[in-house]
């Protein structure tokens, strides 16, 4: 078996997959995305130097970069958990065939090598690295700064495999990685350790004596080696490759009674979003989403931009809803063709999902109600964006979902699942935020704050009180496209 | 029970199904044989209303499937297992079809105790999911959950595939007594001719679509089917 058969394959896996052909312009925003991150670290790439020698002139720029590395790689780790696919292959096929099992295993360690994400951070370094090089640095030196760098993006690359595969056996899949990242964060932030120190005197050392750039180098083989020890152990049938079988760990979820008739739906929804890993990330989401009003409250130029405030708002009471309810009811793709010939009311499947949303929304909005630390505008507008995500937003997630024709298919594991863990789907979430967004802007614009939160709650209260009307126009709809969706739902991806 | 009239579906200009009249009267154990495309799962689905007939009717006790959804109560059917839910166990599972039928979990437990032997304790209990279920395992469970709540019509595709001979017989014998002694109106497909002719009073041929044999079983039948499918091989 030669390496060009392996190269073969994966081509018509990515590109005779349904989904390849079906969603092309998912392809494309893909594209843009990517680009989009390549421009934009070049563009940091060529202008640090220039902005660090401006901002700290009696400062050497290479050693606040160094010293803030410790954060980049930080930052990569994180990133990579959530976005960066294992490079899986189907291998169970070739398992029977005369194919070493090593050479399999060197191929897909290999491969990841080629992931974007190592490429990327090369986009900001490069063009860093020339900046120093004409700036005067010595040339040897700062090629070696470069290629060190280089080195710990890919012994993070390797520990990312690690840490996927461990953390893909627990049931809390993304626990570790933020108990990790957010214990060095920790640990540095209050100086027990100071990682960013630590790093900066290794990455300057390597800088001035040459000679440790063995120490990574031999990091990364040593981290490969493990790897192709944990990967080789896996390659058995009994093992990775079947899937894995969880105890299950039940909970009582008779509270659900509470909400009648919805009540079997409620659980099953509770169940679907815990037991399975793709809807357990829109519920991890929901901290990012917390924290996201961090980014801009305690930054004094957003302080006088007040109409931020509702963006902001409408964007931490409605994460769930926009990143849970952007799939329904793919999310039951899997088992539509059952539901459908069941004895159910559509009202109340839809019910379920509606009543999940809006109590995360009331969730959300209570949680961030510390916000008001920064000002007890924050809370009005936060206010007033909860009541528009129930009234309006809720309604049109439902309604757009009668027209989603995409299955989930949520035993999938981790193998070529780009469906929707992405950057792509914050892009449909975007009318749910534009809208409400330009609606508070002009009111903002044209009377002011408290008008622009009055209009957009006036708004939400009127979807609340027509909340039957709506919901029977939405049931309606699913009802016409019941036959598209049964189809669509029961093509393989 | 089930009345199919001038019922046919078509692809484009390619023709799945066309059954001129079909009736299916309360309490008979239905067969459905035919190769592979014959249209079984089809007829399935459109009885199920999960795909829309080109033209044509079928009424479920006078009940127009496509307009109106009051066949569902008295309704069951396990097609595949797209008809688990993959991340529930197998209890929950049950539960939840209980709920939507209007059963509690009283009535389930009763139910189930009845299938012990059918499970042959690898289903209860098992803090397994369904996704990580055996194949033969996870059909048990559906033929079982299209059983709760007493329904009046039972459809299942294709249940012995994938069934140990243990189970098959014992499937065999549970299909017969829901016919026989509970009334009960079951729609099975198989390619098994064997199994099809031992369970079912009534066995209809379906080829490209079309009702080609309409036989009441006798002890001939399973000759009969045996000398048909062979001969459609030579041609």
């Amino acid at each position: 078996m030669k390496l060009k058969h392996f190269f073969n394959l994966e081509w018509k896996q990515y590109f005779r997959s349904a989904y390849w052909q079906k969603s092309m312009a998912l392809n494309i925003l893909l594209a843009l995305f990517a680009l989009y991150f390549i421009v934009t670290f070049l563009a940091l790439g060529i202008a640090l130097y220039p902005i660090l020698k401006d901002a700290f002139p009696d400062q050497d720029p290479l050693i606040i970069v160094n010293s803030y590395l410790f954060y980049w790689f930080l930052a990569d780790v994180v990133m990579r958990f959530f976005f960066q696919k294992l490079p899986v292959m189907t291998v169970k096929p070739l398992l029977t065939l005369p194919v070493k099992r090593r050479k399999v295993v060197h191929y897909v360690l290999g491969k990841s090598v080629f992931s974007f994400f190592n490429f990327l951070p090369l986009f900001a370094i490069v063009p860093f690295g020339i900046m120093l090089i004409i700036n005067d640095y010595p040339l040897v030196s700062v090629v070696i700064w470069m290629f060190t760098i280089f080195v710990i993006t890919l012994i993070i690359n390797f520990l990312n495999f690690i840490i996927e595969s461990f953390s893909s056996e627990t049931e809390l899949s993304f626990l570790p990685i933020i108990a990790l990242a957010g214990g060095l964060f920790a640990i540095n932030y209050f100086n027990l350790i100071s990682f960013t120190s630590l790093v900066a005197t290794a990455v300057n050392s390597i800088y001035e004596t040459h000679v440790f750039i063995i120490i990574p180098i031999l990091i990364l083989i040593g981290l490969y080696l493990l790897n192709f020890k944990l990967l080789r152990g896996k390659l058995y049938l009994d093992s990775s490759l079947q899937s894995k079988v969880k105890e299950v760990k039940a909970s009582n979820l008779d509270w659900t009674r509470k909400f009648g008739e919805a009540a079997p739906f409620m659980q099953l929804d509770l169940k679907l979003i815990w037991r399975n890993k793709r809807p357990r990330s829109s519920v991890f989401i929901l901290v990012i989403g917390l924290l996201y009003g961090l980014f801009f409250y305690p930054n004094p130029t957003y302080q006088d931009q007040p109409w931020m405030f509702a963006f902001v708002g409408i964007f931490v009471t409605g994460i769930f809803l926009i990143n849970f309810g952007q799939f329904i009811p793919a999310w039951d793709s899997g088992y539509y063709k059952m539901l459908m010939s069941q004895n159910i009311q559509y009202k109340q499947y839809l019910k379920s999902k509606f009543t999940l949303m809006a109590v995360s929304v009331i969730i959300m909005f209570v949680l961030s109600i510390p916000y008001v630390y920064f000002g007890w505008n924050i809370l009005l507008a936060h206010l007033a964006a909860a009541i528009y995500n129930i009234g309006i937003n809720t309604h049109v997630v439902l309604f757009a979902g009668s027209f989603n024709r995409k299955k989930i298919d949520l035993n999938q594991r981790a193998a070529f699942n780009y469906q929707g863990t992405g950057a792509v789907q914050w892009l449909v979430g975007l009318p749910l935020m534009a809208l409400p967004l330009a609606i508070f802007g002009a009111s903002y614009y044209f009377f002011s704050f408290e008008m622009g939160c009055l209009v957009l709650a006036i708004l939400g209260l009127i979807g609340i009180v027509f909340h039957q009307k709506l919901m029977n126009i939405i049931t309606e709809k699913y009802l016409d496209s019941k036959y598209q969706m049964i189809q669509a739902f029961s093509q393989d991806n | 029970m089930i009345n199919a009239s001038n019922l046919s579906k078509k692809y484009g200009s390619n023709s799945v199904l066309d059954i001129k009249n079909l009736e299916i009267p309360k309490g008979q154990s239905f067969g459905l044989v035919g190769n592979n495309g014959a249209g079984k799962t089809t007829f399935f689905s459109l009885l199920l209303d999960l795909i829309k007939p080109t033209t044509g009717q079928i009424k479920s006790k006078d009940i127009l499937v496509s307009e109106s959804e009051d066949w569902k109560p008295f309704t069951a059917a396990f097609i595949d297992e797209t008809f688990l839910i993959g991340y529930l166990t197998p209890e929950e599972y049950f539960y939840f079809i209980a709920e939507l039928r209007g059963q509690n979990k009283a009535d389930v437990d009763g139910l189930l105790s009845q299938f012990e032997d059918f499970f042959h304790g690898e289903i209860l209990n098992q803090k397994k999911y369904l996704r990580d279920l055996s194949k033969g395992n996870q059909k048990k469970v559906g033929i079982v959950a299209a059983l709760i709540g007493n329904p009046e019509v039972i459809i299942l595709d294709e249940p012995f595939a994938n069934l140990d001979p243990t189970t098959q017989i014992r499937l065999k014998s549970i299909i017969k007594d829901l016919a026989e002694t509970q009334g009960v109106t079951v729609l099975i497909s198989s390619h098994d001719l064997l199994h099809v002719t031992d369970v079912c009073e009534r066995i209809v041929v379906l080829e490209k679509g079309e009702v080609i044999k309409d036989l009441a079983t006798s002890t001939e039948t399973l000759k009969e089917l045996e000398a048909h499918f062979a001969g459609n091989q030579v041609v």
